[in-house]
């Protein structure tokens, strides 16, 4: 999703600077680093200029997203792996599939000596979901009672025990998925200073997390972020250096020619042009690993021939005529890995042997006999179009992919470019699209729900195709309020291998993280959602 | 003298109403809700969309749209950025960083024009001249981001002579990789412009007088030669330095350079409507100035064309 922006500020370059680097891989020296490091030293890393301001409700984005993290704690953390750990609660406690009960860990604060109290969450809460603040992740609460979309309305499920206890009263009984869920920046705690004067306070935030701004002033737009360690902070994520200077790239070349010369320690994201090298040339301290990041085609139910029984066919049809590995090998050098399921392999309950999942291999005689049956309900006639944008770098595997169509069906297939990003998902959003189109999904959270709900739930926010199954709703629903994990599990599972039946999107493949590090820094691992988690990182 | 000065400043204010309506309408015509693509893949709630359209104007026809921009620059105010800047600022910040850039490129420019425009003149078909000639072929045949991204990898990362990207740090010295790029890219057609007219000159028969009254060469070349050949090559900077301020947001976007050209880049990738106007027509300004200083030079090099007018 946001990763798609920020290959869309770098593509217009990107395909050129291949053509200027192409063959000129330099070798990085791979000297032994020694242990230990400077716990005052300041680490190096690449951003993006947050497109609002620091304000946790109103970030969706990575380029903010890296910094709200880090200024901020919440109830609780991702860890490497994914896992959620308790951070500023003491603990978070499900009582029934409708309620949670969330008690603080004392003598918490944030970087103004105030103090971190239920107060501090109820307020950032309901500012957060109000109508008229137009905040971008407002719709994270919509699950709490008292949300509503159409009028400024308070939320009443949120109730204060007593400093450091309040529960959360949920509309819906998904409470076993929203624990998973508070781990996202949306919900964040603020400080009373915070609702004085929103956009001040938006430019020199003050949160409670594991670094804090340099000083005032701080942040200088268009060019960079400093962040020092916050020593008012205890939790697990305590930073392992001084601090972090976060610099904002235009372009993913610049970026990564800062790396190879040593004015860049941690890069997380490799321009288009060097992705064929950039294994050689960073060696050990490259970085190629999946990410939450799904990505597939969508087919509207709307579009002819592609409803009922003969949709059925077709669908699975196209899915067997995409020859997958030879793709991700040959289009992305091996930086995605062919999708199994509607999840990612960093999400816990991913899985590669679902009932069905013989969809996504690539099967030219399967492919072309269920074409056959479609034609005989109705016959084909027409092109196959898979629209795109066309400033985000999708040409290559959308022209491969249409054509691995055209090959095996014998049918006429082709990319539909549009111009940008805002004119695609314009013509998706208002229904007036009249093709396949791509689309991808970057978890908020490591929740199989998150892969599943917004996008294929009847009438959810993201269903761009308007798929409806009331069979897989109900799966859904039992599996957000289950009482173990497990028991949740088992239910996405049967509901992804309706998925696999009806096909409302058709799976491509998982985008891998790619990114690098200097050899001035050690212990850098990227997180379930393709950040490096910068408090671990430690400079030499 | 200063009533041209005066008409000419008269004249940015249509330039200045025009462009920036024309700006406005092709921003407004770009297809695209730019509010959608701040979600991602994601689809926002309509309240939230009608929301963000609201605070920024996008629901309204452009004309409306247009006269909310208007007032507000006859108020002092540009308007805010997506991110909720105002523009003033953001101006005020990157204008000193892109101008350094600007003036740094247009010095290497003229020093390398001059010089080696006028000793291939003087050894007209020797090596020297061919070779220039050649490399000046080059120059201009070779786009500005091909010659920023080889000066990038060479110069940077090969050699180690310079730092890859310039940064939050764009003093003078900063701006030496991103000013030679822009300096090389301009200086070819410069340098021919300057090859041909010092030829020209030569040729006239005020130069033929001077050396029969027995002026020295030392005392030809610069006086008589080259105030005289000047002329076309100031002529054509007001041309390049259009193709200046292009090439500006080209390589200040590849050598991370916060200025002015990197900011336009990043907002039309936003379909940020008071941004980007605010920013062309701050060019546009620029450019009708750079013009206005250029008329004005002539007068000082020709002193027929100061007297004419």
């Amino acid at each position: 999703m946001k990763r798609s922006k920020i290959a869309l500020a770098s593509v217009a370059l990107a395909g050129i600077g291949a053509l200027a680097l192409a063959g000129c891989a330099s070798g990085g020296s791979d000297e032994p680093t020694p242990a230990g490091g400077d716990a005052g030293a300041i680490i190096k890393v690449n951003g993006s200029e947050p497109e609002n301001p620091l304000f946790p409700a109103n970030t969706n984005e990575t380029g903010g997203g890296k910094i709200v993290d880090s200024i901020y704690a919440g109830l609780a953390y991702y860890d490497g792996e994914g896992n959620i750990v308790n951070d500023v609660a003491d603990s978070i406690t499900v009582d029934d599939a409708n309620t949670i009960t969330v008690k603080l860990k004392e003598g918490q604060k944030f970087s103004n000596d105030e103090a971190v109290t239920a107060d501090s969450f109820i307020k950032a809460w309901n500012y957060g979901a109000l109508k008229s603040n137009a905040q971008k992740n407002a719709s994270w609460f919509s699950d709490i009672e008292g949300y509503s979309e159409e009028t400024d309305s308070e939320l009443t499920g949120l109730t204060k025990v007593d400093d450091t206890t309040f529960t959360i009263k949920l509309s819906n009984p998904v409470a076993a998925d929203f624990v998973q869920r508070l781990g996202y920046s949306a919900y964040y705690p603020l400080p009373e200073v915070a609702f004085e004067d929103p956009a001040a306070f938006g430019e020199n935030p003050i949160g409670n997390g594991p670094y804090k701004l340099a000083g005032e002033g701080a942040w200088q737009h268009d060019v960079e972020i400093n962040l020092v360690k916050n020593d008012a902070y205890t939790g697990g994520r305590e930073a392992k250096n001084g601090g972090l200077d976060i610099v904002f790239y235009a372009n993913l070349d610049g970026a990564y020619a800062d790396l190879q010369s040593g004015n860049l320690d941690v890069l997380d994201a490799i321009p288009t042009s060097a992705q064929a090298t950039f294994e050689s040339d960073l060696g050990e301290r490259a970085v190629n690993q999946p990410a939450a990041i799904f990505q597939s085609f969508t087919i509207p139910e709307s579009l002819a021939h592609f409803s009922g029984e003969e949709g059925q066919l077709r669908r699975e049809a196209l899915s067997l005529a995409i020859d997958r590995d030879a793709i991700t090998k040959t289009i992305f050098n091996g930086t995605r890995t062919p999708a199994s399921d509607f999840s990612s392999p960093v999400i816990g309950g991913w899985s590669d042997s679902l009932e069905g999942a013989d969809v996504l291999k690539y099967n030219q005689d399967k492919a072309k006999e269920l074409w056959a049956e479609a034609d005989k309900i109705s016959p084909w006639s027409g092109t196959f179009q898979i629209a795109y944008n066309s400033d985000g770098g999708h040409q290559a595997w959308v022209d491969a992919t249409t054509n691995s169509i055209k090959n095996t069906l014998g049918i006429d297939a082709s990319g539909a470019p549009f111009v940008d990003f805002a004119s695609l998902r314009t013509e998706v959003t208002n229904r007036t699209i009249t093709t396949a189109f791509r689309t991808g999904w970057q978890a908020d959270y490591p929740g199989l729900y998150n892969f599943l709900a917004p996008l294929y739930g009847t009438g959810a926010s993201s269903n761009d195709g308007d798929y409806s199954n009331p069979e897989f709703d109900k799966l859904l629903a039992s599996g957000a309020a289950a009482d173990s994990v497990d028991a949740a599990t088992a239910d996405y599972e049967k509901a992804q291998e309706i998925l696999l039946k009806d096909l409302p999107a058709i799976p491509l493949w998982y985008s891998n993280v790619n990114g690098g590090y200097a050899d001035t820094v050690q212990n850098v691992v990227f997180g379930w959602n393709s950040v490096p988690l910068y408090y671990q990182i430690t400079k030499s | 003298m200063l009533a041209y000065i005066l008409r000419r400043i008269l004249q940015v204010i249509p330039v200045f109403l025009g462009s920036t309506l024309l700006i406005y309408f092709l921003v407004f015509a770009m297809p695209g809700n730019p509010i959608l693509a701040l979600f991602g893949d994601k689809t926002p709630s309509q309240s939230v969309i009608d929301a963000l359209e609201a605070q920024y104007h996008l629901n309204e026809p452009f004309i409306v749209q247009y006269f909310y921009y208007i007032t507000g620059i006859f108020q002092g105010d540009l308007g805010n950025t997506f991110s909720g800047q105002s523009v003033n600022d953001v101006l005020a910040r990157t204008l000193p960083v892109t101008g350094r850039l600007a003036v740094m490129a247009i010095a290497i420019e003229f020093s390398l024009a001059i010089i080696i425009g006028t000793i291939s003149a003087l050894r007209k078909g020797k090596i020297f001249d061919n070779v220039a000639l050649v490399i000046s072929l080059l120059f201009v045949a070779m786009p500005i981001f091909v010659l920023a991204f080889l000066a990038q990898y060479f110069l940077a990362l090969q050699f180690g002579w310079f730092k890859p990207t310039v940064g939050g740090n764009n003093n003078w010295g900063d701006l030496w990789l991103p000013a030679l790029v822009l300096g090389f890219s301009l200086y070819a057609t410069s340098m021919r412009l300057m090859r041909g007219s010092v030829i020209d000159t030569l040729n006239q028969d005020w130069v033929r007088t001077a050396y029969s009254k027995g002026l020295p060469r030392r005392r030809v070349i610069p006086v008589h030669v080259l105030r005289n050949s000047l002329i076309p090559v100031i002529t054509n900077s007001a041309t390049n330095f259009g193709v200046l301020l292009v090439g500006a947001t080209v390589t200040e976007a590849i050598f991370n350079v916060p200025g002015v050209g990197n900011t336009l880049f990043q907002a039309t990738l936003r379909h940020e409507g008071p941004t980007i106007v605010s920013f062309v027509t701050v060019f546009v300004i620029i450019y009708v100035l750079v013009n206005l200083v250029i008329d004005l030079l002539y007068g000082l090099l020709d002193p027929r064309i100061r007297y004419v007018k």
